[in-house]
């Protein structure tokens, strides 16, 4: 990735992420979520993992972001917006500084031996590649994520029939 | 094409759970409602099964599925512990399934679900799968804890359980990363490798003792070490009572398996980092765990407590670590299974539909009405205790004499403080029940044979383990020695052996198991 296309898209997605935060109405900062999820499909585009590029878009800005706007709408949040206080971001704002500082401090330190770039094998992130790799290398995570997700299920429906 | 390899005996066990969990799920569509106790005798049939299979495996030590399970003595001794919880619990739920009108398809489904994914993180030799098997495990878990909608106690723990079970695995998560991020691999043996040849000092990096400490946090939270203790006593006496045995028994032993494996075998350079945090933990949870245990009146959040303090205890044996060490630990935890199952199944047998019976008064005068019950009683709160001859005070020896071995002496002298102080308040339910009078009226166990089963045989468990002691810890020695001998696999190299035995303590295995 060039450092033009980085700084660009880095721009855009710290900007949209400040949007989600910083919006009054919910449904404006979902669709900034949108965007969000939208460019960072992008980030990955461009590190040749395209399979879960298209699955970010799929299921971030397709599947959970309906799931959010539902919600938005079901519930009735205009009480919560005349509760929005621009003093609180303050806090936040401050424990977000902390943590980018250690971050920076953990990875600024560690960051020497592992940034080394390797070329990419041929055929890399593709969908062939990737499925590959989840039924040859990957068969037991892929079977237990099958057997996690229906006991997700099964507590979803034992918790809320009736 | 190609083929994955696949090596059916190492997952064969919880394959059996899995299939048999399924059959339950679907058989309850199709059964009348006085059929439902089937489903008991079809999971306890299921546990048995996987029982028997982890046992016919003995003495093999291979690695499966690319690196991300071992098949080896010290998972199929965890496969043995997991059995007996789940098999204990199928037979304290029997007649509570039916008593508090639970869902008994999901119900049990949902218990060998749990079991698998305990099964899959003792085995796992991939902190993904770790990871995995972690979640299958902790969600079945949850919904098992909420699956009395109707009580508001259950809502709150359960609720409390997922939001505070999922910050925890989101700091393993964490944890998981950074590690990944430093050593370029999640197999817990190259991750050995290259922090043996990276950081042969033994001081490792920020960003890699970042993830060592978030890896910490979240098998802390599993196994409720203090100060990442705070779910447990209000999880434990919300959830239905046969699981809060489950939860206390299960999840911590396949919590513990997973992290004695990954800190032993990943982390075993850095041994001179980890020991100092787990020191600290084991002080705190015992401390903590025992101090708050003396002031409750409910006996299952005392339970809780005490269950806390028994992590305690078992963190002393991981401090210690070496043969011994680990050894005392995998017996600890058979003692601590067999004397809390004991004691949260008479709980069950206390407990009177719609009358739950949980509080230390309810027990005042039942040593006079119920000998039998109030004697099984006894003795499991004797050996919670640690009074010879029983189980629990063999365990305690153990662990406190690895302790002293390796040179913790104040950690041994701490643990055997905070044993004294839990005398108080196990023996406090003894004298509730012989030196108070009492009202309640228990039902009697001979129309609940699946609840008496499980009372005598953990009582005879209790009483035969602490009295021949033997033949458990050889197994048990024989198990953790099959831990720190690298299994057979393609990627594995010497530096594994090497990262695993560098421990200041640990000694080379003895005996080679047989193949």
């Amino acid at each position: 990735m060039d450092a033009i296309t980085f700084t660009v898209l880095s721009v855009l997605m710290v900007a949209s992420a400040i949007r989600v935060v910083l919006n009054r109405s919910p449904v404006y900062s979902a669709l900034s979520l949108v965007m969000l999820m939208s460019l960072l499909a992008v980030y990955f585009l461009y590190l040749d993992a395209h399979m879960v590029g298209v699955l970010q878009i799929i299921v971030y800005a397709g599947a959970v972001m309906v799931l959010f706007l539902f919600v938005i709408m079901l519930l009735n949040l205009q009480d919560s917006i005349q509760d929005y206080r621009q003093e609180k971001l303050w806090t936040m704002g401050i424990l977000c500084a902390t943590l980018f500082g250690e971050l920076w401090f953990f990875f600024g330190r560690a960051g020497g031996e592992s940034s080394a770039q390797h070329a990419v094998p041929e055929g890399f992130g593709t969908v062939i590649s990737l499925s590959q790799k989840l039924f040859t290398d990957y068969l037991l995570p892929f079977e237990i994520t099958s057997l996690l997700l229906l006991v997700a299920v099964v507590g979803a429906v034992v918790l809320a029939k009736r | 094409m190609i083929l994955p390899e696949v090596n059916w005996a190492a997952v064969m066990p919880s394959v059996i759970l899995t299939v048999v969990g399924i059959t339950v799920l679907c058989w309850e569509l199709w059964m009348k409602e006085q059929d439902r106790k089937y489903l008991a005798w079809l999971s306890l049939a299921g546990v048995a099964g996987a029982a028997l299979f982890s046992y016919t495996l003995w003495g093999r030590n291979e690695s499966a599925f690319n690196g991300m399970l071992a098949l080896d003595a010290y998972a199929l001794f965890f496969n043995l512990i997991i059995c007996l919880a789940t098999g204990m619990t199928v037979l304290m739920s029997r007649h509570y399934v039916e008593n508090n009108e639970l869902p008994a398809g999901e119900y049990y489904a949902l218990l060998l679900f749990a079991a698998v994914g305990m099964m899959l993180m003792a085995a796992a030799t991939d902190l993904i799968v770790i990871f995995l098997g972690l979640e299958t495990m902790s969600m079945a878990v949850y919904v098992l804890t909420g699956i009395r909608r109707q009580n508001v106690k259950a809502n709150e723990a359960a609720l409390k359980y997922f939001l505070l079970g999922a910050f925890a695995s989101g700091f393993f998560l964490y944890g998981v990363a950074l590690v990944y991020g430093v050593t370029g691999s999640v197999k817990l043996g190259e991750v050995a490798t290259y922090i043996s040849t990276h950081f042969s000092d033994g001081a490792g990096s920020p960003m890699l003792l970042a993830g060592m400490v978030l890896l910490i946090v979240g098998f802390g939270f599993k196994v409720a070490a203090a100060p990442f203790h705070a779910w447990a006593p209000d999880v434990y006496e919300g959830a239905p009572t046969t699981i809060t045995a489950f939860m206390a028994v299960g999840v911590k032993a396949a919590a513990f398996a997973s992290f004695v494996r990954v800190f032993l075998l990943s982390f075993g350079a850095l041994h001179g980092q980890w020991e100092a945090i787990l020191w600290a933990l084991a002080v705190l949870t015992m401390i903590v765990g025992n101090l708050t245990a003396l002031v409750q009146d409910n006996i299952k959040r005392m339970l809780a407590y005490s269950s806390i303090a028994h992590a305690g205890y078992l963190l002393v044996a991981m401090v210690a670590g070496g043969e011994l060490g680990g050894a005392a630990l995998m017996y600890y935890l058979v003692a601590y299974g067999l004397m809390n199952l004991g004691a949260f199944a008479i709980v069950v047998a206390v407990g009177k539909k719609g009358e739950p019976n949980e509080e230390f008064n309810d027990y005042a005068g039942l040593g006079f009405r119920y000998p039998g019950l109030a004697m099984m009683m006894t003795i499991f709160m004797l050996s919670l205790t640690g009074i010879p001859p029983l189980v629990g005070f063999t365990g305690k020896f153990y662990v406190f004499s690895a302790a002293v071995k390796a040179g913790y002496i104040w950690l041994a002298v701490i643990g055997v403080l905070n044993s004294v102080v839990s005398a108080y308040y196990y023996i406090r339910v003894v004298v509730t029940m012989y030196m108070q009078e009492g009202e309640k009226q228990v039902e009697p166990l001979s129309t609940r044979p699946a609840l008496a089963t499980a009372i005598v045989a953990a009582t005879v468990g209790t009483i035969m383990v602490g009295v021949l002691p033997a033949k458990p810890m050889a197994l048990a020695r024989h198990s953790f020695a099959s831990l720190q001998k690298p299994a057979q696999t393609a990627s594995s190299t010497p530096k594994k052996d090497q990262a695993a035995t560098s421990t200041p303590t640990a000694t080379a295995p003895s005996k080679t198991p047989h193949h």
